[in-house]
């Protein structure tokens, strides 16, 4: 909420000028009733109908002026609630921009993205309605009761009872039935569930026959959401039978009090026609009022969630007065110095107990290939996403030119390393515009040249359109493979120190991987490259092969190496290659 | 342009049509609801009358007549009551109606859904799919409840108003008549402005949404390549132009309520005027006067509503007209009448002179024959993405062949029932769906009758069991939807279980290409191979061991079967499988 607060108070006036109109409007309106009560006890009376006209002119010169008001009040709380949400948004946009992995990870992407949109349009709706209305409601409500007071005090006095009998029943039926609806939304979640599953699931559903238990189950769940919205529409059908009775009865109570005091010659019959129509338009408010608090505490509740985001601070944070380690760094590296050195590395994920990585110790020299197997969730993608210090470690040290990362800036670190990820993504917008990810300023040759070596040459020629090639959102106009070969380019064209890739052939055909796996061997020079796979057959020629088992380093060595030295290693090749050939290579 | 609206209209009436045949069932609580409707309404309007003629009854001092107040506020008192009752009643039979109305048809699309050829599941997103049966008849509901609650008495009031007011005074309901199309002229025109102002602000909308929906769910590349500010520019920009036509959307729709109340208020004004001035001629009475006045206000509202549920009900029609055009879609046909059972298959498997194509342009399978023996173990070979499902599909009956015919121990499979085919076979493919619910339902998937002892045994067959122990509940935990808390291995073991469970003698398995730890993978195989013990087999393979131990390889290339042979055989063509296969052990 103070964070709103403290985006509102940019836009002052419009906050102030908003409500400050439509109160005026409202004041307006209150005077109608008395403009007709002194038509009937002024104009009726003496037969003047000069005097009527008079007063006609006024109710509509009332209602212009209550129209301008109402306008330009209008215009002031859409320009605050658009423009505090627009810069909502672009701050929360900027905000989870910087956001790193960790966070990412326990947030999850989509959440981020609901709150992006939906939540923060809610927000919107809730800032524009409140400043239009809910100063204006309890004004009118509060005002009428004023405006009877100076009618008739004894009159007056039913107000004073009627009107919080009215808001407690009204906000009463809000409170019991609003729990109600959430749990009506729960239940249709439930059968939103039950269709995805069985759309996702048609296939083995069918398989076994199972089509009749999956409509029945439907069905019960269906029943029970009908259920649910029956009860809670029972509830609040109630509340429009109930304030009518309430009122209605206020009206009744207020012509006997009204008979009396004309009848005592306190008032006019007049006076009592202006009292019937505060109390009607008390009941006109108290329902806005309603309805107001709904739309309420949903935007509070976007708020807060949206607050929530707000509040992560992203746990890897360059080191103060980190200054480039390019010099150093460069001199270091020429001589014997690793490119990348594990020294001791432990890492735990957020909220995990369990390390995901522990006493990790290996060190790769410049122009190395190192491959990477092992099992799901046994932490290979895990430890080449320490290189560029997307996640920081719990203990030991990761350096790469024989400095830790965390002594780099980030943009240094990153700018060293091509990454390559498990998922293929691409950007809406050119091939060029796309590879031009990887260096702001890359050449269409330098574009060519990565193309060539990721193998994607070929099929980029004969789109016939060159580096103007259309990429479609999500890169959906490509097939996966064209998508990771594009991925593996973007990296290339960086001409990184480091080159990443994490599982990243594996839509790839077998020979096209071993194409791509000659080529970049040919092309990259002094470039260190970590191969990640679950195929032993991408890895088996690398330098220096990891076997990770649950976290831990099972083996180290080369292919041959490990064949006779890592059991795990062993098995790994047994369930993919022949038993002939493994033994051939481990002789 | 004019042929499409009139196309639109036509089907908008069609959709009507259907709706109404589904509310048909209710028709006695349509007819309560009507009635209730109109008992309201006339009560609602009669009230002001009687307000005005207690108001009456108060001239001034001494010229107060008690006895008749009290008759007429008791009367009021009891028609109040009578009125809030009858609401009461109209709203819970709309809610029971709508509801249920809605609750059949939403049922019937799912049951739909169940008999839809995959023909027409696989080419349309379950996204699409999932929205038509959960949004799309949400928002049909609301509309239907709109439209009964507010449509039906909206335009009831209105009429009922004019005649009440008619019956008081001919000549101020005049006055009345002839302010109302102010109303809609200012309403028409804002409307207009809106309508353009709000395509374009979710057109900016959809912008702003598809560039969050990039960049947001693929953060992690930004952040690789540190593109961030980039992004944040391209994000402004757009940003900057939405909170423009934000803006000017939220200000005209904004100005509809004032300008209605100042409607409002000119008709206000009017009717007060012409009634005082009335009350000095002498043809009306004060409380004639107050109960116009009341009318004055309570006759436009019902304008707005009724504009507001009109375009809401467009939109329910819209809604109801893409749930019916699902509905609409033929179901696969039913079995042949005279269709046999499958029972104990041996497992002979005959493929003859096989077409097939999902779409006719595209042909995939042409003139394919193969003969398989009871026993024997087929291999489906190739890149990722190359068809090898297509095989499963017209296995399993999911899809028809288009020319020459598939046939189970010698019987042509569109001659048995369904149901004892695919009984026939048990299928563990690479994508492990698990229902929600527990790992014993999960199990048991395939036979819900099964002893708990038949099911462990199962479980155990396919190593499951150890692990299946070890979770907080054993056979009783609870699958949360997609299986979320077992890993990739885990959940195929279960679905290796579900098969073992029934082990019918004709096998689709399919290996997991990665993602699975090694020694789950171990206990996988040997699952497999236990399995596959003298049952006939196809194997979407991709370990050379699988591969190199089968009767029969079919290798296939973007939806080809392009070589047929064994492993030995292949190689000596040396076409793409011999190509395949050196490409793993090339030197790099």
């Amino acid at each position: 909420m103070k964070r709103l607060l403290s985006y509102l108070s940019h836009y002052k006036l419009e906050s102030i000028m908003g409500p400050l109109f439509k109160m005026l409007e409202a004041s307006f309106e209150l005077f109608v009733p008395l403009v007709v009560a002194n038509m009937i006890d002024v104009g009726i009376r003496n037969q003047d109908t000069g005097y009527i006209f008079q007063m006609g002119g006024l109710l509509i010169l009332l209602g212009i002026i209550g129209l301008a008001c109402s306008l330009t009040a209008q215009y002031f709380a859409a320009k605050a609630a658009v423009s505090t949400a627009s810069c909502l948004r672009n701050d929360l946009f900027s905000h989870i921009s910087h956001l790193s992995y960790t966070e990412i990870d326990t947030v999850g992407t989509s959440t981020l993205i609901t709150r992006m949109t939906s939540d923060i349009n809610q927000v919107q709706t809730g800032i524009n309605m409140v400043l239009r209305l809910f100063l204006r409601s309890p004004f009118v409500v509060f005002g009428a009761m004023v405006m009877a007071f100076t009618v008739d005090v004894q009159a007056a006095m039913i107000f004073v009872l009627v009107i919080p009998l009215l808001s407690a029943v009204v906000f009463g039926i809000l409170l019991v039935s609003m729990p109600l609806y959430k749990k009506v939304q729960k239940q249709l979640d439930q059968v939103m569930l039950t269709t995805r599953e069985n759309l996702l699931g048609v296939r083995v559903i069918r398989a076994f026959n199972r089509q009749r238990s999956e409509t029945a189950r439907f069905e019960e769940e269906n029943d029970q959401l009908v259920r649910f919205q029956v009860f809670v529409g029972k509830i609040s059908a109630l509340l429009n039978p109930i304030t009518y009775i309430m009122i209605q009865f206020a009206t009744i109570a207020v012509i006997w009090v009204g008979a009396r005091q004309v009848d005592g010659g306190v008032i006019t019959q007049g006076k009592v026609v202006a009292l019937v129509n505060y109390m009607s338009q008390i009941l006109i408010e108290l329902i806005k009022l309603a309805n107001l608090i709904i739309t309420i505490s949903k935007s509070v509740a976007c708020m807060n969630r949206v607050d929530s985001i707000f509040c992560l601070e992203p746990s890897i944070q360059e080191k103060e007065g980190a200054k480039a380690q390019q010099e150093e760094g460069a001199a270091g590296a020429g001589a014997g110095i690793p490119r990348v050195e594990f020294d001791q590395v432990s890492f735990l994920y957020a909220g995990s107990t369990e390390e995901s990585l522990s006493h990790m110790d290996f060190t790769v020299k410049k122009g190395e290939t190192v491959g990477i197997i092992g099992g799901t969730g046994s932490g290979k993608s895990t430890v080449v996403n320490l290189i560029p210090r997307f996640y920081d470690i719990a203990s030991g040290s990761v350096k790469v030119d024989g400095v830790d990362v965390r002594e780099f800036p980030l943009e240094e670190l990153r700018g060293k390393i091509g990454v390559v990820p498990q998922k293929s993504v691409l950007f809406q917008g050119s091939l060029r515009e796309n590879m031009q990810w990887g260096k702001k300023d890359a050449t269409d040759e330098e574009i060519y040249q990565a193309l060539d070596i990721a193998q994607a040459r070929e099929f980029v020629d004969s789109k016939n359109k060159g580096l103007d090639l259309p990429i479609e959102q999500g890169g959906r106009n490509l097939s996966g493979g064209q998508k990771q070969r594009l991925t593996i380019a973007r990296a290339l064209v960086r001409k990184p120190e480091i080159l990443i890739l994490d599982d990243s052939a594996s839509a790839l055909d077998f020979a096209t991987d071993a194409r791509l796996r000659k080529a970049l061997r040919e092309h990259t020079g002094d470039m260190t490259v970590f191969l990640v796979s679950q195929r032993a057959a991408t890895i088996k020629n690398a330098d220096q092969i990891l076997v990770l088992d649950d976290g831990k380093l099972a083996g180290k060595g080369t292919h041959k190496e490990l064949l006779t030295s890592c059991q795990l290693y062993r098995e790994i090749c047994l369930s993919q290659f022949s038993k002939e050939e493994v033994e051939r290579d481990g002789q | 342009m004019a042929s499409k609206k009139k196309l639109d209209k036509t089907t908008s009436r069609e959709t009507l049509k259907r709706i109404l045949r589904y509310i048909k069932r209710y028709r006695l609580g349509v007819t309560a609801s009507i009635l209730m409707a109109a008992l309201t309404v006339a009560l609602t309007l009669y009230v002001p009358v009687l307000i005005g003629q207690g108001i009456d009854l108060i001239l001034g001092p001494g010229q107060v007549d008690y006895e008749e107040l009290v008759k007429v506020l008791t009367k009021m008192g009891a028609i109040v009551l009578i009125t809030a009752a009858a609401q009461w009643l109209m709203n819970h039979i709309n809610n029971v109606i709508t509801y249920r109305v809605v609750k059949d048809i939403r049922t019937r699309a799912f049951n739909h859904l169940e008999v839809l050829p995959l023909s027409y599941l696989d080419v349309h997103p379950t996204g699409d799919l999932v929205s038509r049966i959960i949004a799309d008849i949400d928002q049909f509901s609301e509309g239907l409840l709109l439209g009964f609650t507010q449509l039906f008495t909206g335009a009831m009031t209105i009429l009922g108003t004019l005649l009440f007011m008619l019956s008081i005074n001919p000549l101020i309901t005049l006055v009345v008549v002839c302010i109302t199309p102010v109303s809609f002229l200012v309403a028409n025109f804002i409307a207009k402005r809106t309508f353009t102002m709000f395509q374009k602000q979710s057109q900016a909308r959809g912008e702003l949404t598809s560039l969050i929906d990039e960049n947001l769910g693929n953060l992690k590349v930004v952040q690789a390549f540190g593109h961030q500010e980039e992004s944040q520019k391209t994000f402004e920009e757009i940003n900057g132009r939405l909170a423009g036509y934000s803006l000017r959307a939220t200000f005209f729709s904004s100005i509809t309520n004032p300008a209605t109340r100042f409607v409002n208020g000119l008709v206000y004004a009017g009717v007060g005027t012409a009634g005082a001035y009335g009350v000095i001629r002498g043809f009306l009475s004060v409380g004639q006067l107050s109960s116009f006045l009341n009318y004055a206000n309570q006759y436009t509202k019902p304008f707005n509503e009724i504009s507001g549920v009109v375009t809401e009900l467009q939109n329910a029609l819209a809604s109801a007209s893409r749930v019916f055009d699902l509905m609409d879609q033929t179901p696969i046909p039913e079995d042949k009448e005279n269709a046999c059972q499958l029972n104990d298959a041996t497992g002979r498997v005959d493929l003859d002179h096989v077409d097939f194509s999902y779409v006719p342009e595209v042909r995939l399978i042409e003139d394919f024959s193969l003969a398989v023996k009871p026993g024997q173990r087929i291999a489906l070979v190739g890149p990722t993405g190359c068809g090898k499902t297509t095989v499963i599909n017209l296995l399993m009956r999911f899809y028809d062949v288009n020319q020459g015919a598939i046939r189970v121990d010698g019987l042509d499979i569109r001659d048995v029932t369904r149901r004892s085919l695919r009984q026939s076979y048990g299928m563990v493919l690479q994508e492990t769906w698990l229902k929600s619910g527990t790992i014993r339902e999960n199990i048991a998937y395939g036979r819900p009758e099964a002893s708990m002892e038949e099911i462990i045994a199962a479980a155990k067959e396919a190593h499951a069991h150890s692990f299946i122990k070890r979770m907080p509940k054993g056979y009783d935990t609870a699958i949360t939807e997609d299986g979320g808390n077992l890993s990739q291995g885990q959940k195929q073991l279960l679905c290796i279980a579900r098969v073992m469970l029934s082990l019918p003698p004709m096998l689709i398995l399919d290996e997991a290409t990665s993602s699975i730890d090694t020694r789950t993978e171990i206990r996988i195989q040997r699952a497999f191979s236990k399995m596959m013990e003298g049952r006939t087999s196809f194997i979407v393979a991709h370990r050379l061991s699988t591969i190199k131990e089968a009767d029969v390889i079919l290798v296939m290339k973007d939806g080809h079967i392009i070589e047929q042979g064994n492993h030995q055989e292949l190689l000596e063509q040396g076409g793409f499988y011999a190509e395949l296969y050196q490409s793993q052990f090339a030197v790099v």
